[in-house]
């Protein structure tokens, strides 16, 4: 018994291309594509309705607040967040309480995953001990666990000689490691980027700079070391020629970036909303094109929501004080869309970037529309309107700087190898 | 134009026109203030909470006695020893404060954006007396009406602003303010000591203070705070006085009859000599308190009005 999309507008990141057809699944897996599908007794068929049919979200760099901050997040609330915005494989980070950095705790989380989600859960794992920058992990037994990628997160280690011995060990096994790009001393305390918008609302703010040199650093130990790696955000304009300059010299380096950068400058700061804050903080106007460039050519890769759950207490606060992240499991396809509307890349480019990319990057078969991939799957309305109410999310956070704001694209339905997880018909919300 | 504020939370805000207004009835309360009966009922029957959480004497007392003048009931809350110290956090202290039905709020806290914060929680006139590094506006209105009483008016003069412009939020209240009056503004200082961006605020931007100060009409000299003396920012102390503390000699760069300002307290010896601290024939820093105190009542006159003027449209 097979499961037939038809009449659907396909996104294939693959091919770059979009084509009006049909699409056909048999046990959780991608059999078929083409113009026309021939459906026998038996077999299910959903007619999309010229919608637009894409491979399922892959989001590295999803904070689930399990172990420490349930309140938060749940992997339960957080998946229903995911499946609600069309992403099919959650990549979770380690920076929760306590970090995720032993395979014990690594464990405890895949279970807590599975138990609670029908979302793929794939965890990643803290680089060095606590996220502390002393001491590598056990990143040979963290790895025969399941962790996907090695990360300390928003933390930098700050210990040239520390990252260069814990980048060499992960290359002997073949793990990839994810940093942060910021020199630490020099955003220490920041809570805004330098430049006029940062003087006028006398807050504490790091040069744009700060990133390229953490990238300056980081590429010559990628080049010593020849470590996988993979930047986590790139939000300026100057640290795009290092980057580019380090993938012709033939680096296994990829980059991504955060829709937050892609989508709103530091002016939407405004009057200290907090909602705005997040790390790195929000950039100019004339920073954030260029990464939007960025992604358009492929310099960047990929596109994360950098899904951060913070409660109303922790934002409730001087901006300064406040604590950093915004939610975006739910927003980050509608948000993406904002880039496809305004005219900066045709839709295939844009879903390349939050789908064929991160599972590339982290060695999966997801992200593809061809035969034999797996069914995970996202049926969306590129066009539909509306306004965002950030009470209607179904993340336990509500800390997302879109709430009132127009959007353009909703989900439809979502699928996991082959099984719905989300009906927009259906859904409550 | 009336002045149509809900809070004085900054000088951006404000219209050229309600500036104007509000120097405008400074001046008669300076007359008052003068006056053998200091006293006047603008205010009576309100209460005024002033909370400050960062240490000030000058300030505070310049609100208490503007509040009492004016007849109000003041109460002075010293906050870095309350609550706040136990955890509790700024909008439980505001709602704990607005439950009290106060009339006017008087804040100063350290950081920037605070004061903004708190006036979304409460259902009274706030003036922000000082947030982090973000502003100051009595301070920029008191030196308005300095200038513009020392100077006849308060527009096409040449204003330079020396020191720690990066730290001060006098500096980015006076900015904004004489910007909007039409002035030439000129900041001084060392580059260490210079917030980014500040090019774009359209003002002129000076390492060396005799060019700086060259054919000015006033020279406004900001405080150098302790903690940035010692090799953060800038070398020494003395270094700084060197290159940027107001002696004579740098002095005479300016106009003959250029005026000096310093927002107190003054460290004599590091941005400014003392003589020409005491000099009376060019320092106006004595009339700065004064005129403190006169567009302090001005300030929270017009915000009462206007909350009277809600309440009873609302009732």
């Amino acid at each position: 018994m097979s499961l037939i999309f038809k009449n659907a507008r396909l996104i294939d990141p693959e091919t770059g291309t979009e084509t009006h057809g049909s699409l056909t699944v048999r046990d959780g897996r991608i059999v078929d594509t083409g113009a026309e599908a021939h459906a026998q007794g038996g077999d299910e068929v959903l007619d999309c309705g010229g919608l637009c049919l894409a491979p399922g979200l892959v989001d590295i760099g999803v904070k689930v607040c399990e172990p420490g901050e349930r309140h938060k997040e749940s992997f339960r609330s957080a998946g229903q967040a995911a499946a609600a915005g069309g992403v099919t494989t959650m990549v979770t980070r380690p920076d929760t309480l306590p970090s995720i950095d032993t395979p014990e705790t690594l464990e405890f989380v895949a279970r807590r995953a599975r138990e609670a989600t029908a979302v793929r859960v794939l965890p990643m794992a803290a680089l060095t001990k606590g996220r502390e920058g002393r001491e590598m992990t056990e990143i040979g037994f963290l790895l025969d666990a399941g962790a996907v990628a090695f990360t300390d997160c928003d933390r930098v280690v700050a210990d040239t000689k520390v990252f260069s011995r814990a980048l060499t060990y992960a290359r002997s096994l073949g793990a990839l490691v994810i940093a942060h790009v910021q020199d630490p001393s020099l955003s220490h305390g920041a809570a805004a980027t330098s430049g006029k918008f940062a003087s006028l609302r006398g807050l504490p703010a790091v040069s744009a700079m700060a990133e390229r040199m953490a990238l300056d650093r980081d590429m010559a130990l990628i080049e010593m070391t020849g470590a996988r790696y993979h930047a986590d955000q790139i939000t300026t304009a100057r640290a795009l020629p290092a980057l580019e300059r380090a993938k012709r010299n033939g680096l296994d380096v990829t980059a991504g970036v955060s829709i937050h950068h892609l989508t709103l400058n530091e002016i939407d700061v405004a009057d200290y909303r907090t909602f705005f804050k997040v790390k790195p903080p929000l950039r100019s106007e004339d920073d954030r094109r260029a990464v939007v460039e960025a992604v358009a050519t492929g310099l960047i890769d990929i596109i994360t929501s950098m899904h951060t759950p913070q409660d109303e207490e922790s934002k409730r606060l001087p901006f300064e004080e406040a604590a950093s992240g915004a939610v975006g499991l739910e927003t980050l396809l509608p948000a993406a869309l904002r880039l496809y509307h305004a005219g900066d890349m045709d839709l295939p480019t844009l879903i390349r970037a939050m789908t064929l990319n991160p599972a590339r990057r982290l060695g999966l078969p997801q992200g593809r529309l061809s035969a034999g991939a797996p069914a995970d799957l996202v049926l969306f309305d590129p066009d539909a309107p509306f306004v965002l109410d950030r009470e209607t999310l179904r993340s336990k956070s509500k800390n997302t700087p879109f709430d009132g704001a127009r959007m353009q694209g909703r989900v439809r339905g979502t699928w996991v190898a082959g099984q719905r997880i989300y009906d927009a018909e259906t859904s409550n919300a | 134009m009336a002045f149509t504020q809900t809070h004085l939370l900054g000088i951006e805000p404000l219209a050229p026109a309600e500036i104007t207004a509000l120097l405008n009835l400074a001046d008669d309360y300076v007359a008052l203030s003068r006056s053998a009966n200091k006293h006047s009922d603008a205010l009576a029957g309100l209460t005024q909470i002033n909370m400050f959480f960062e240490n000030s004497t000058r300030t505070q007392a310049s609100f208490e006695l503007a509040g009492r003048r004016l007849g109000a009931d003041v109460m002075n809350m010293a906050m870095q020893m309350s609550s706040v110290k136990k955890g509790e956090t700024l909008i439980d202290t505001a709602l704990t404060l607005n439950a009290m039905q106060p009339d006017l709020l008087v804040v100063r806290h350290p950081q920037s954006g605070a004061v903004d914060l708190l006036a979304q929680k409460v259902n009274c006139a706030v003036l922000n007396a000082g947030d982090g590094r973000h502003e100051h506006p009595t301070q920029a209105l008191l030196d308005a009406l300095t200038i513009r009483r020392r100077k006849g008016r308060l527009h096409r003069l040449s204003i330079a602003i020396c020191g720690d412009i990066a730290h001060s939020r006098v500096a980015r209240s006076n900015l904004i303010l004489l910007g909007k009056m039409e002035n030439r503004i000129r900041l001084i200082g060392p580059p260490t000591l210079m917030p980014s961006g500040i090019a774009d605020f359209g003002c002129e931007v000076y390492e060396d203070m005799a060019e700086g100060l060259k054919d000015v009409d006033v020279v406004m000299m900001l405080r150098l705070q302790k903690e940035r003396m010692d090799g953060g920012f800038i070398p020494s102390e003395r270094e700084y006085y060197h290159r940027y503390g107001l002696d004579a000699e740098k002095l005479a760069h300016a106009k003959p009859d250029a005026i000096v300002m310093h927002p107190g307290p003054m460290n004599r010896g590091v941005e400014i000599d003392g003589t020409i601290a005491d000099d009376i024939n060019r320092s106006v820093i004595q009339e700065q308190v004064e005129m403190g105190v006169a567009v302090r009542m001005a300030a929270m006159d017009l915000l009462a009005r206007n909350l009277r003027a809600r309440r009873s449209a609302a009732a």
